[in-house]
């Protein structure tokens, strides 16, 4: 098998802020002491006199961002998922959210994935905050391709955007021509027993599960939801349709996200049964990404496991 | 200022104290306490000090007021009406479930507010953040934000004014109501942010302290305010709340509390009065 290249989603952010920045004179960005890790640091080399750093200080941070876009700049308020999404929460509700103002929020590092740093920093409940504030779009690209694509997006939608990227290297899977469309999920394989909607690293996992599922003569239908807010309800109604029963994918709480956005969906207009993998309710813990996304079940082995066993073969 | 501007200020900060009255009345709730201790200084900053036109709310140019003591809405309301951003005959709707006037501040549904706020200690932030904008843009809008001093126990007023001193904002002017009370009693014996000054020069403000009802000492502090260089201003205004209402004075009970029908008519015949001398001057 071919090496496949593997980017981080948040050096996806880095060099999608720097592109966007080249053309844009009203982009500008935050960080909160963060700027290395969150990759903010690259647009901060290319464009020094548009990068603020804000300190460790979250929920000034946010207002800040807000009050930039009122005077008519595009402000990418960045920091850790944690604490994007969970300090700074009622900021973002009331200040961003409430008003609807024009700021990006780029929540990095998100889910288990961020590893040895622990429990403290492993954010699985930022889908679920996010998606509860009326007029925020919620979106968490797949891999390299999609992701600088989402930053593009954002930047040109009005609005609030809670943008989610990840700390370790994932696999591109997207060619270079892939369109983007906020709202639009994309079906990257077709199939009829069962449909396996997910999304960020856990699309590229379950692309292989799909291919493990289909040496057993199990035929799924693979979809990449990037955007959980709006979610592409026809996509999920004609998926539940065609296949009957759905597994969602997610790094993050099976509480409050993808998996139950999609509940939300089909238990009002269709009901079928729905199977959530993702982190059970639980916090994580320190150690390796890649032995940890094995442990807690987020990985191709597991979720073929799981679809395999919830349609009964 | 001469005497007859500062005779006409005063006038028309009676008229604003009646909106408070009016607007309160009318909604059955609201806070009149902390609008009427701001009450000169809505004034001022909307008859003198700031940069504004009612006929073009949204114009660019225009210097920026966030009310981080969002409570006190009815203050800004007033004022905004009296100067002509929309009828002062609205201010009875007030939390009305069909009005724009909304009980906080909405930028999106009052012509004339800058930034939605009711959540304290964000305005202030949101002020760094204007004030950063237009320094970055080359711009010379200046920015204003009110704040009240049981709102200054919150955190993050002193993460935004940490920011606001590193980034050299001297664009941007915070007023502090200084009228000693909260919901739950005196600010000092709750959670004593004192002192006042003594924080707000070590986060590196020229601060400044004065009777927040003289509009002579007002127009001083802002005028020595524009010259300050390098640093953002604080002016800490010394105020009584619930002022010139004789029945509301300096008592928390009226921070968050509607005058009924009759407390409505002792209220509003003291401030008529009063409107009598000051024209009578």
């Amino acid at each position: 098998m071919a090496d496949v290249k593997k980017v981080a989603t948040r050096d996806s952010y880095g060099a999608a802020l720097v592109e966007l920045g080249q053309k844009y004179d009203n982009l500008v960005v935050l960080d909160a002491d963060l700027a290395g890790a969150t990759k903010t640091g690259v647009f901060k080399k290319a464009f020094p006199e548009r990068h603020f750093d804000c300190g460790i200080a979250e929920a000034n941070m946010m207002c800040i961002a807000a009050g930039m876009s009122t005077m008519g700049l595009v402000a990418f308020a960045s920091s850790f998922a944690m604490f994007a999404a969970g300090r700074a929460y009622e900021q973002v509700r009331n200040s961003i959210g409430y008003p609807h103002l024009n700021v990006k929020i780029g929540g990095t590092h998100g889910g288990i994935s961020v590893g040895e740093d622990g429990a403290s920093h492993q954010c699985c409940e930022d889908f679920a905050l996010m998606r509860s504030i009326p007029g925020m779009t919620v979106i968490c690209p797949a891999d390299d391709v999609e992701a600088r694509a989402a930053v593009k997006a954002a930047y040109e939608m009005e609005g609030p955007v809670y943008l989610r990227f990840g700390r370790l290297a994932i696999p591109v899977f997207h060619d270079e021509d892939y369109i983007f469309e906020i709202g639009k999920g994309e079906i990257l394989r077709d199939g009829t027993d069962v449909a396996i909607i997910a999304n960020g690293l856990m699309t590229y996992e379950a692309i292989q599960a799909g291919e493990m599922l289909a040496e057993q003569g199990i035929n799924a239908m693979i979809i990449n939801m990037a955007t959980i807010k709006p979610i592409d309800e026809e996509l999920v109604i004609a998926a539940a349709k065609k296949c009957g029963k759905i597994v969602t994918c997610e790094e993050h709480s099976v509480i409050g996200g993808l998996g139950e956005a999609v509940c939300s969906v089909l238990s009002e207009k269709l009901p079928t049964p729905v199977k959530r993998i993702g982190v059970n309710d639980e916090f994580g813990h320190s150690g390796p990404a890649a032995a940890l996304l094995k442990q807690f079940g987020l990985c191709a082995e597991n979720i073929a496991a799981v679809a395999k066993e919830f349609i009964g073969k | 200022m001469t005497f007859e501007q500062k005779k006409e200020l005063m006038a028309i900060a009676c008229k604003v104290r009646m909106g408070i009255i009016e607007s309160t009345h009318g909604a059955k709730a609201g806070h009149p306490g902390g609008s009427l201790s701001a009450t000169e200084v809505f004034t001022y900053l909307y008859f003198k000090e700031m940069n504004i036109d009612p006929a073009n709310p949204k114009w660019e140019g225009r210097d920026r007021f966030v009310l981080s003591k969002g409570h006190t809405a009815p203050g800004l309301y007033s004022a905004l009406a009296e100067r002509g951003f929309f009828p002062v005959e609205d201010l009875p709707t007030l939390r009305h479930i069909d009005s724009y006037l909304q009980g906080h501040p909405n930028m999106n549904t009052v012509p004339g507010v800058d930034m939605s706020t009711g959540s304290l200690g964000q305005g202030i932030s949101v002020a760094v953040g204007m004030a950063l904008a237009a320094k970055h843009t080359g711009k010379t809008n200046r920015v204003y934000s009110l704040l009240g001093d049981g709102e200054i126990q919150e955190g993050q007023v002193w993460e935004a004014c940490m920011s606001a001193a590193h980034y050299k904002l001297d664009n941007l002017c915070i007023i502090v109501d200084n009228n000693d009370l909260q919901i739950d009693g005196r600010v000092g014996d709750v959670m004593s942010p004192y002192p006042i000054v003594g924080k707000l020069e070590a986060f590196g403000f020229d601060v400044q302290t004065i009777d927040g009802h003289d509009f002579d000492a007002i127009e001083a502090a802002f005028n020595k305010a524009r010259t300050v260089k390098g640093k953002p201003s604080a002016i800490v205004i010394k105020t009584t709340k619930g002022k010139d209402v004789s029945y509301m004075e300096d008592d928390a009970g009226w921070h968050g509390k509607a005058p009924n029908d009759a407390e409505y008519e002792q209220a509003m015949s003291e401030l008529k009065a009063k409107l009598a001398e000051v024209e009578a001057m």
